[in-house]
């Protein structure tokens, strides 16, 4: 299968399980109440991260024009699959080296542009379109945060609350390698499974799932144990409930508050990880820290430039801040052991 | 007390054996020989080449002998030679230890000080504008990559202000705090964000109790209250956030030094990283876990120290 299939087929499943999700949210009235203070209370930050998760939707969704076997003698453009945001530029939107931001030239020698005045943000070194590439680190940044946490999540739910559930001998093994994946310093731990893996957005997210989950197992476990001495679980224990369905009537419903705290607290850590990890040289392509990466020998010429740090690192500021911003509003209304402060 | 930390240090070093083993499963389990060698001598070497580099490492032994060579070599810190140039490991250890300390001390103490001081200040102004701007700032602190910090000090405080040496080292006492002042100075920055939401929350958490209403009741004053009572109660969160530090101070910090040419640990970990160092980075992570464990033993029995209600049975 063609990559840029798949991308469309997961694009397509993430809004269908998306509109699932929600359909199923508006149901309860505790879903529906914490949503609409999350949207009061921090509006600005809740549209910039929908922002964000539009964008990087449509970078998914790719096909191809023309014939693909180019047949009918189509120019490249028209062989390769291109996004919905490749879309909103020209297809073959390049310079041959840096031109600052809606220049005329060349940064470097004047020479004259293919596309003057038209470079939003500029060009970098290989007269690639600034702007094109940061809104294609969206869909980088979502993917480093999306898919370690769908490593991350099911990993923590099913040891956390085997091992509150059922504690003695399931507990003391799972407790020990909690300990044990804990007493490593995470970032040692992530370079090392990083080496070893290999290079590759699959690894890098595997990597930090790893070393990730244990906090979040934790919680789970410590919520579990308190779950499992509450009445209506000893009830349903006494009417001869089978363990199977306390977990899935009684206890799963009562974490699922901590799964999205986790999800929204974790997700900056992660994207601001990766981007060590690509100054390491072990990120992934196309992510704004290598952007970073790259750019950092340039503000040492003359004249700087330095459009390509800002780009990457504002982008990434606002995606961070905005995801900071929404995590703090949903801990205080889903947590009920934090202290509500209006801040 | 004395059987508490006994035990708990039975624990750890049952913990140290799971770290040796999820290392042997990692660097020779999973990656082959043929990989790592291939990584290091290059892709396209011949096979010869390849079967000598292997021998010459000593990964051709059979599983069973390099799995009781890997735990016996581990923990008796004799760590061999570099998988990239051959010198002891050791040896770059030892010569590494010296820098790292002396970025990451005054690195540490500063962060501290700094930290707790801004959090008391801000969490005493609880509620007014200076609590939210302290709050606000903090997390657009936080939100900034460490990247940028570094490269943006770099930029700004080395090449425009001129005021220290963008990067570079030398041990003579003279010019060791210009050439560490950059790096401090913005690791400084970049910690305080997290650390003031950290302890800003631990403070205001204790400031709500009734010991401080009383205390005010009685007359105390506000400095006093923060200082003498809130400080102290808040100790065991406060422990358990510094103790655990403390084994990054021997690691070094990878980026900061790597950026400011500082030749420490974390230099060591990013050129083992740069050159395929198998062997270096398995002594690393290795160090690094053990000085963890150490770390959270201690931090488990200095509750007692600071928090008389504590009892460790």
């Amino acid at each position: 299968m063609e990559g840029y299939i798949f991308s469309n087929l997961v694009a397509l499943a993430l809004v269908v399980s998306a509109g699932f999700a929600l359909a199923t949210a508006r149901r309860s009235d505790l879903w529906r109440e914490a949503g609409r203070t999350i949207a009061r209370r921090r509006p600005i930050a809740l549209g910039v991260v929908l922002l964000f998760i539009a964008i990087g939707l449509l970078d998914s969704v790719a096909w191809v024009d023309g014939a693909k076997d180019g047949a009918s003698g189509g120019t490249l453009s028209e062989t390769q699959p291109r996004t919905v945001v490749d879309r909103f530029f020209p297809a073959d939107f390049k310079e041959r080296s840096y031109s600052a931001p809606l220049a005329d030239a060349e940064f470097y020698g004047g020479a004259s542009l293919r596309y003057p005045g038209s470079h939003l943000l500029g060009t970098d070194i290989l007269g690639r379109d600034v702007l094109h590439l940061t809104l294609k680190g969206v869909r980088i940044a979502l993917l480093i945060g999306g898919l370690t946490s769908l490593i991350v999540i099911p990993l923590a739910l099913v040891f956390g609350i085997s091992a509150g559930y059922f504690g003695g001998r399931s507990d003391d093994v799972i407790f020990f390698i909690m300990s044990t994946l804990n007493s490593i310093p995470s970032l040692l731990l992530l370079i090392a499974l990083v080496m070893v893996l290999g290079r590759g957005p699959v690894q890098v997210c595997f990597a930090m799932g790893v070393t990730s989950w244990v906090g979040f197992c934790r919680v789970v476990r410590g919520e579990t144990l308190k779950l499992r001495e509450l009445d209506y679980v000893q009830a349903a224990r006494a009417l001869g409930v089978s363990n199977a369905r306390i977990l899935v009537r009684h206890i799963l419903p009562n974490v699922t508050h901590l799964v999205v705290i986790t999800f929204v607290l974790l997700f900056s850590g992660l994207v601001l990880s990766e981007a060590i990890l690509s100054y390491l040289g072990i990120g992934i392509d196309g992510s704004w820290g290598q952007m970073i990466d790259q750019a950092r020998d340039e503000l040492s010429r003359d004249p700087i430039v330095w459009w390509n740090l800002l780009a990457a690192s504002g982008a990434l500021f606002c995606l961070i801040l905005a995801v900071n911003f929404v995590g703090d509003a949903v801990r205080d209304v889903l947590d009920p052991r934090t202290v509500r402060e209006d801040v | 007390m004395f059987a508490y930390i006994v035990r708990r240090s039975a624990y750890g070093a049952v913990v140290v054996m799971g770290v040796l083993a999820i290392l042997f499963a990692l660097f020779f389990l999973y990656a082959s020989p043929q990989e790592i060698a291939l990584r290091a001598v290059g892709e396209k070497a011949p096979q010869e080449v390849i079967d000598q580099w292997i021998e010459n490492h000593g990964y051709n032994r059979p599983l069973d002998e390099l799995l009781v060579d890997h735990y016996r070599r581990m923990l008796t810190f004799d760590f061999g030679r570099s998988d990239a140039d051959d010198t002891p490991i050791i040896d770059r250890l030892r010569e590494g230890a010296g820098p790292s300390l002396s970025l990451t001390l005054p690195l540490f103490v500063l962060g501290l000080v700094l930290g707790i001081g801004l959090s008391l200040f801000v969490a005493y102004f609880r509620g007014t504008y200076i609590d939210t701007a302290g709050v606000v700032l903090a997390v657009l602190g936080m939100s900034v990559s460490v990247l940028l910090y570094i490269i943006g000090g770099q930029f700004l405080i080395g090449k425009l202000l001129r005021w220290f040496p963008i990067s570079g080292f030398d041990p003579s006492p003279d010019l060791i705090l210009r050439f560490l002042a950059l790096p401090i100075l913005i690791a400084t920055a970049e910690g305080l964000g997290g650390s003031l939401r950290f302890y800003r929350t631990v403070f205001i958490e204790e400031t709500s109790r009734d010991y401080v209403r009383t205390a005010r009741a009685k007359g105390c004053g506000d400095g006093r209250i923060m200082a003498r009572h809130v400080l102290r109660n808040a100790m065991i969160p406060i422990l358990t956030r510094v103790v655990v530090a403390i084994p990054f101070l021997f690691t070094g910090s990878l980026l900061l030094e790597s950026f400011f040419g500082i030749p420490g640990l974390g230099s060591l970990m990013v050129d083992a990283i740069q050159g395929n160092d198998f062997a270096t980075l398995r002594v690393m992570v290795f160090i690094g876990s053990l000085l963890f464990i150490f770390a959270q033993i201690a931090t488990d029995v200095s509750y007692t120290l600071v928090d008389p209600r504590v009892r460790l049975e």
